[in-house]
């Protein structure tokens, strides 16, 4: 079996970011690879691990740079990189979702022809979560989305997904299909330094995005983007008495 | 076929409480006052109750709990003439809608937290650090999804005008079961009072502090930060955050909770925010309107106390 996993590079979780001019500032912020993707190349690297995958390739959109966020999901092990080249912004100012899927698609479709895609189920920096069930959706092929557990089973895979009432399982019946990971489906491992140096090895190839024939126009424009409203300053009370007072007689949130 | 031709909005309904649909209904209204509006909802049983407003449901009956496939396949069989198709931004809606996006080739917009007119929305970014102003693409169908805390719920009211159709059941996958966390307690994201632990609970056990709480706040929803949850004192359907739930209530007390980003993303939209915790330096203080500096677990009985007194 062969597996593909997205990889997306991100401003780093821990980041509060700068909205200025219109835009969020992104010049000097630092980026890493985007944590549910982390938790998708594991699932990955265990597939493997456990004999269920032969090979797995990660795949990256974006600018020059992701070929670092490439390196790291090969010093985790994933066998080589593809990099879709593109200086268009990925966090849903200039390349949206839509776009994204349709140059994943082409990658799955033309040229891999992989049994399984694993994705994070969202990126921290547009929160859009579409791509996997778009990706989906245009393979017309099974989907699971926010998993928890996947486990192979019957040809398929027998997957445990986050609902919104508690968990479900899915069992995925044909291949293709696309797995959007969850955050407590593992615990990524880190990559050690004899892993990064073998990373360097491998193989990562590049294609310009702008070469796939895919329209990258953002079809819902990004026409803003703004700081949200600040709360008003809050105050620090003494005791439970003055939170009370203050609950039920400034706030009035208290009969 | 007829109703098809003059409606313009297609609502995809939330197979479980109908509140995100409600809210969805208020979004969609927003949009254009003027529309009609359809429901379309897939399951083993017809709906019982609807949000009132909508004008015609058709109603995809399977004989299996329907997978996200199936759902995405029967609403793009009921999308045509449609100029927009409306969703909510739940799990439910965040499996559905971008699916059926690719299905009738529409780039969606989701998650939209306020609608400026028919055609410029704002939607958050970077876990709500940043607001952005979008606007929607002309092509029809144009798929929306709302976040349900961020609109008006329309009332419920009984179904009238239901059209039945068997499900285009997708084969690639079948559903096998489900693990539902069974609680008394309201629902999260609709609750009018969330009382939320994390890590300096503790433990499980402890989280009885915050029901006993949220009791006498006038019976509010219990939720947890993601480090409570990844320590497994409670499920993970409790979560609130970016990458849990979202919720808006009016009162939300915040106990133990330091208030990492991902977690005030899913919480500051809330009218009143107070923080019990004993580290005056933890960032949630910087949202809460109140913040108490103590041991949570002399303040939050003491607390629950002089409620109810």
């Amino acid at each position: 079996m062969k597996i593909l996993v997205g990889v997306k590079r991100v401003v780093d979780y821990a980041v509060k970011v700068r909205v200025a001019q219109g835009t969020v500032e992104l010049a000097n912020v630092k980026q890493s690879m985007n944590p549910f993707c982390e938790i998708a190349v594991e699932e990955a690297v265990r597939l493997k691990e456990s004999n269920i995958a032969k090979e797995v390739i990660a795949l990256s959109i974006g600018p020059k740079q992701c070929t670092e966020t490439l390196r790291t999901a090969l010093a985790m092990g994933c066998d080589r990189g593809i990099h879709i080249q593109t200086d268009l912004r990925t966090d849903y100012m200039e390349l949206q979702p839509l776009a994204i899927a349709k140059l994943f698609q082409q990658i799955v479709a033309e040229k891999e022809k992989p049994d399984l895609i694993l994705l994070g189920k969202q990126g921290i920096d547009s929160d859009c979560g579409q791509v996997g069930p778009m990706l989906a959706g245009l393979l017309q092929c099974p989907q699971v989305t926010f998993a928890a557990k996947v486990e192979s089973k019957d040809n398929g895979f027998l997957v445990e997904r986050e609902t919104d009432a508690g968990t479900e399982s899915i069992h995925i019946q044909t291949l293709p299909a696309v797995i959007t990971c969850d955050l407590r489906l593992n615990e990524p491992r880190y990559a050690t330094l004899p892993n990064i140096m073998k990373a360097k090895k491998k193989p990562v190839e590049t294609i310009l995005a702008e070469t796939m024939g895919i329209d990258l126009t953002p079809r819902n424009p990004v026409l803003q983007v703004m700081e949200p409203p600040p709360r008003k300053d809050g105050i620090k009370v003494a005791d439970v008495d003055a939170l009370i007072d203050k609950l039920r007689n400034e706030a009035k949130v208290l009969a | 076929k007829q109703s098809v031709c003059w409606a313009s909005t297609l609502i995809v309904a939330d197979p479980g409480p109908s509140a995100p649909t409600c809210a969805a209904v208020t979004a969609a209204k927003q949009l254009n006052a003027d529309d009609t509006i359809d429901l379309v909802f897939v399951g083993t049983q017809a709906p019982q109750e609807v949000p009132s407003g909508v004008h015609s449901v058709l109603f995809y009956k399977s004989a299996e709990t329907p997978t996200a496939e199936t759902v995405a396949a029967c609403v793009a069989d009921a999308a045509s003439g449609y100029n927009r198709i409306v969703g909510t931004a739940t799990k439910f809606g965040a499996t559905v809608l971008p699916r059926l996006a690719a299905l009738v080739n529409a780039s969606p917009v989701t998650d939209i937290t306020s609608v400026i007119d028919s055609s410029t929305v704002m939607r958050p970014l970077y876990a709500g650090n940043a607001l952005a102003k979008i606007q929607i693409g002309s092509e029809s169908p144009q798929v929306l999804s709302f976040r349900p805390t961020s609109f008006d719920k329309v009332p419920t009211e009984a179904v009238k005008n239901m059209t039945e159709k068997p499900a285009i059941v997708f084969k690639g996958s079948k559903w096998q079961g489900e693990n539902v966390s069974k609680s008394e307690r309201p629902d999260l994201q609709s609750a009018a009072v969330v009382v939320s632990g994390g890590r300096g609970m503790g433990s499980g056990e402890n989280f009885s502090l915050l029901e006993d709480l949220a009791d006498a706040l006038g019976g509010g929803a219990v939720g947890a930060s993601r480090a409570a949850v990844d320590a497994g004192m409670v499920p993970n359907d409790m979560q609130v955050g970016q990458t849990g739930k979202v919720v808006a209530p009016k009162l939300y007390v915040a106990v133990g909770i330091s208030g990492a980003i991902q977690h005030l993303s899913g919480m500051k939209d809330s009218k009143t925010i107070v923080a019990i915790n004993k580290d005056p330096e933890a960032p949630i203080f910087q949202v809460a309107d109140y913040g108490v500096v103590g041991d949570l677990f002399t303040v939050v009985p003491e607390m629950t106390q002089k409620v109810k007194a």
